[in-house]
């Protein structure tokens, strides 16, 4: 295989394998480049630039999590350009989004000294919880557009293709076809985006009834009435070949 | 469904036939096969957009995601003719905001309104590169030049004054044939020493010594970036991966920016030939012709000169006898000023949203495709021709030695005679300003904004820099896409930032985060300004913004968003008083 490259992050000589992302190498030096968006199973972007390192020499800064380490680079993970940037995305994430309930995102707020509040009278993504199948509801008022649901959706994972973008720049927002209900999309209700959404903007439906209020019987009744799959396949048995 | 009573309902087999074309190309022809429906059925419904996509095999939802990113596709009706009237800073200090309210109140819609007889859909809308004839509009295809907000009922009904170049300069060298009434034939560009640089290549070069002269000419790229074109070619040349690609980058959009139009509807074989020495220098068989969705008049033409081009020989088969195939595809975009970055515009023509990709990879070993890829300007390709003919020490005798040839200069704004200028490098901001654009209108200068949206401000304390890329970095002056737009000192500044920071905010293609918040952030800290609501802090929040769009932004548009804002509050430290 590929020869050890070595390179410097915050002072401190690393050898890593060629091909290894700033992310993964400065996981090995203990160096804490904070994420979003990332996710190890999924196909990184580079979106929401919370993991960006400044790199000697280099106009603008590299998010790590798609940057690949090259020997002699020097990397300082925590220089002023790079925390300047770090608490002002937060800050601007802050004033978009609902994240009462995404406390890993609160916690980095407050790790990076951002405040809350910092734009005042910015626009929100406020929009309404849809409500459109008994598996989840999908709230887009608490999501950041980490792209995770559209991947597993897609390639990384189901090949479905049921959801994709609509709008663009501040108004971009995760879609069906036309906005259509998911049970009329190519959905097949695998559950894989719930599984990697970082925030409460996909949620079980269960517990977005829970929380609203509803009783446990109510709650199967609205869930389970619809969920047929069972008598279905009584009726049409699995044909195969 | 409201519009479906003006235009017809589509017709199954109608439908299918009009798609067919594009089916065999699969994804990489959705855009083409939704502009061809939209076209028909003025609109593009669920079911259009359903047998597209089921047609092309490209997923439902990817479909939708397609047409909703771009402005020039619409997924809900919309009238009969659209009428888009430009905002941008040339257009709206020449009164584009009193054309707009004239004609919406004479139709009795508001921006983004239809009429009720479905005849009619205002927009207000970013650069449409008319930035010489402002205010511009577009009247379903028409330019507009120089609008009347007094006249509406004339204009729409496209009696108005077209869009006519007013060009000028020192030398002629690029635009030696422009600025007839009539683009120039293939005759009359033969006649005047056209295509005897491509056979001058493919008859004594290898594709090595083209490479070579463009390298010894010293081009560097004029859409912004300034990248050695040689060094460009040079890379594609050598990269692994069939086929290789050209791809004229002709999606012109930056505010203030205009040469590209002119030169494709001028004299459109000038940038055809560039192209195709761009093609036999890196041993290509396939080019694309990227052209902004604004500019029709300019697909038409150079869709008709490659029809010429090919029946000459000079496109097809077997070009100039020497065996070597060559085919260029025009393409349209759709209205996003982000395909003009180059790998958006990949993604563009590969039928998707235009969102940047994360470079490296770069386009010469992984573009269109994947495949090494040379993407260049209009202007820099028309650049060429000239070069291979003449050699490069000719082209280097314009210029200065760091920055050689001819260049395009946009003048726009409170100038008395806007146009587009033709000098070498190395003339001074004065001179181009008060020589050759007349001097300023309507009050002493306040500032230049230099190189475009993306660009800075100058002052008359900047007029005696010269024009070279070294002597504007020293000014710290960014020479862009060859913007100069003038404000006299009755213009108010920070209205100026407003309408650009609003221009970023709706370009912006959502992917990254720094850019995707921070544009919105910017243009609702500098509306702040305008409306004098500006809060405590207000000056902080927009320096740390925009810092931060320009260090962590995955792309050109983000990185740059910010740097006329930071610029004027450089200049002018007072500008934003808390």
């Amino acid at each position: 295989m590929g020869n050890d490259i070595t390179l410097t992050i915050d002072g401190e000589r690393v050898s890593v394998p060629e091909g290894t992302t700033l992310l993964e190498a400065a996981g090995k030096c203990g160096a804490n480049v904070p994420t979003i968006c990332y996710h190890e199973h999924c196909t990184s972007y580079g979106l929401c630039r919370l993991c960006v390192v400044e790199v000697e020499g280099q106009r603008v800064l590299a998010a790590a999590c798609v940057a690949i380490a090259q020997s002699d680079m020097m990397i300082s993970t925590a220089s002023e350009r790079v925390m300047r940037a770090r608490k002002t995305i937060l800050e601007m994430l802050d004033s978009a989004i609902d994240l009462s309930e995404s406390p890993e995102i609160e916690d980095q707020l407050n790790a990076y000294g951002a405040e809350k509040e910092r734009f005042p009278e910015g626009w929100k993504r406020d929009c309404e919880v849809i409500d459109d199948n008994p598996m989840f509801i999908r709230d887009y008022s608490q999501c950041i557009l980490c792209w995770r649901c559209v991947q597993v959706c897609a390639e990384d994972a189901q090949y479905s293709y049921a959801i994709n973008f609509s709008g663009r720049g501040h108004e971009t927002s995760i879609s069906t076809f036309y906005d259509q209900d998911l049970t009329s999309s190519s959905c097949v209700f695998c559950g894989q985006c719930v599984g990697v959404c970082p925030t409460g903007a996909l949620k079980p439906k269960r517990e977005w009834l829970l929380e609203t209020g509803y009783a446990q019987h109510e709650i199967i009744e609205l869930t389970q009435s619809k969920r047929r799959k069972k008598k279905r396949r009584q009726e049409r048995p699995y044909q195969t070949g | 469904m409201e519009k479906e009573r003006f235009y017809k309902q589509p017709d199954d087999q109608e439908l299918l036939d009009i798609i067919a074309p594009f089916a065999v190309e699969g994804r990489p022809g959705l855009l083409p096969a939704l502009h061809a429906a939209q076209e028909v059925y003025g609109w593009i419904s669920e079911s259009v957009a359903e047998a597209i996509g089921r047609a092309l095999q490209v997923p439902l939802a990817d479909v939708f995601g397609v047409i909703d990113f771009y402005t020039m596709l619409y997924s809900k009706p919309v009238g009969r003719t659209i009428v888009r009237v430009c905002a941008d800073p040339s257009c709206s200090i020449a009164g584009a905001k009193e054309v707009l309210d004239s004609a919406c109140e004479y139709l009795g819609v508001k921006p983004d309104e239809t009429t009720e007889d479905g005849e009619w859909t205002i927009e207000s809308t970013t650069c449409l590169g008319l930035c010489d004839h402002a205010p511009a509009a577009l009247v379903g295809d028409s330019a507009l030049a120089s609008l009347d907000p007094d006249g509406v009922e004339q204009w729409l009904g496209l009696d108005a004054k077209r869009p006519t170049s007013v060009i000028d300069g020192d030398i002629r060298v690029l635009t030696r044939d422009c600025g007839g009434i009539n683009p120039i034939s293939l005759e009359v560009y033969r006649s005047r020493g056209g295509y005897l640089a491509l056979l001058k290549a493919c008859e004594e070069g290898a594709p090595g010594d083209v490479i070579k002269e463009v390298k010894d000419s010293g081009l560097v790229g004029r859409g912004g970036a300034a990248f050695p074109t040689g060094y460009k070619w040079e890379s594609a040349s050598g990269a692994v991966g069939q086929p290789k690609y050209v791809v004229c980058n002709a999606d012109e959009s930056e505010p203030g920016t205009f040469k590209d139009r002119v030169l494709m509807e001028d004299n459109p074989h000038q940038v055809l030939e560039g192209m195709l020495l761009a093609g036999y220098a890196i041993e290509a068989q396939k080019g694309y012709f990227y052209v902004r969705g604004e500019y029709s008049k300019a697909v038409e033409i150079i869709s008709k000169a490659i029809d010429e081009a090919r029946c000459a020989g000079f496109i097809g088969s077997n070009i100039c006898g020497i065996g070597w195939d060559f085919d260029i595809e025009v393409r349209v975009g759709a209205g996003a000023y982000i395909c003009g970055e180059e790998t958006a515009l990949f993604e563009s023509i590969e039928g998707k949203r235009g969102f940047p990709r994360i470079k490296p990879p770069f386009p010469t070993t992984h573009g269109l495709f994947n495949k090494p890829t040379v993407v260049n300007n209009v202007e820099t390709l028309c650049n060429i021709p000239m070069i291979i003919r003449e050699g490069a020490d000719q082209f280097r005798s314009y210029g200065t030695d760091k920055s050689p040839g001819p260049k395009l200069f946009c003048l726009s704004g409170d100038v008395m005679r806007p146009g587009l200028y033709e000098v070498p490098f190395g003339v001074t901001l004065r001179h181009m300003i008060e020589d050759l654009a007349g001097g300023v209108k309507g009050g002493a200068l306040q500032a230049i904004l230099v190189g475009g949206a993306a660009g800075a401000f100058a002052t008359s304390e900047d007029l005696d820099v010269p024009l070279t890329f070294e002597d504007l970095r020293d000014a710290n002056l960014p020479l862009g896409s060859g913007v100069l737009m003038v404000f006299n000192e009755t213009r108010q500044i920070q209205k100026i930032l407003s309408e650009l920071a609003y221009f970023f905010a709706h370009e912006s293609c959502g992917k990254c985060y720094p850019c995707q918040l921070g544009t919105q952030r910017q243009y609702e800290i500098l509306d702040r300004v305008v409306r004098g609501t500006v809060k405590s802090g207000d000056k902080k929040r927009l320096l740390d913004v925009g810092w931060t769009m320009t260090d962590a932004s995955l792309c050109g548009l983000g990185q740059t968003a910010a740097t006329a804002v930071i610029s004027a509050m450089d200049k002018w430290p007072d500008l934003i008083e808390e």
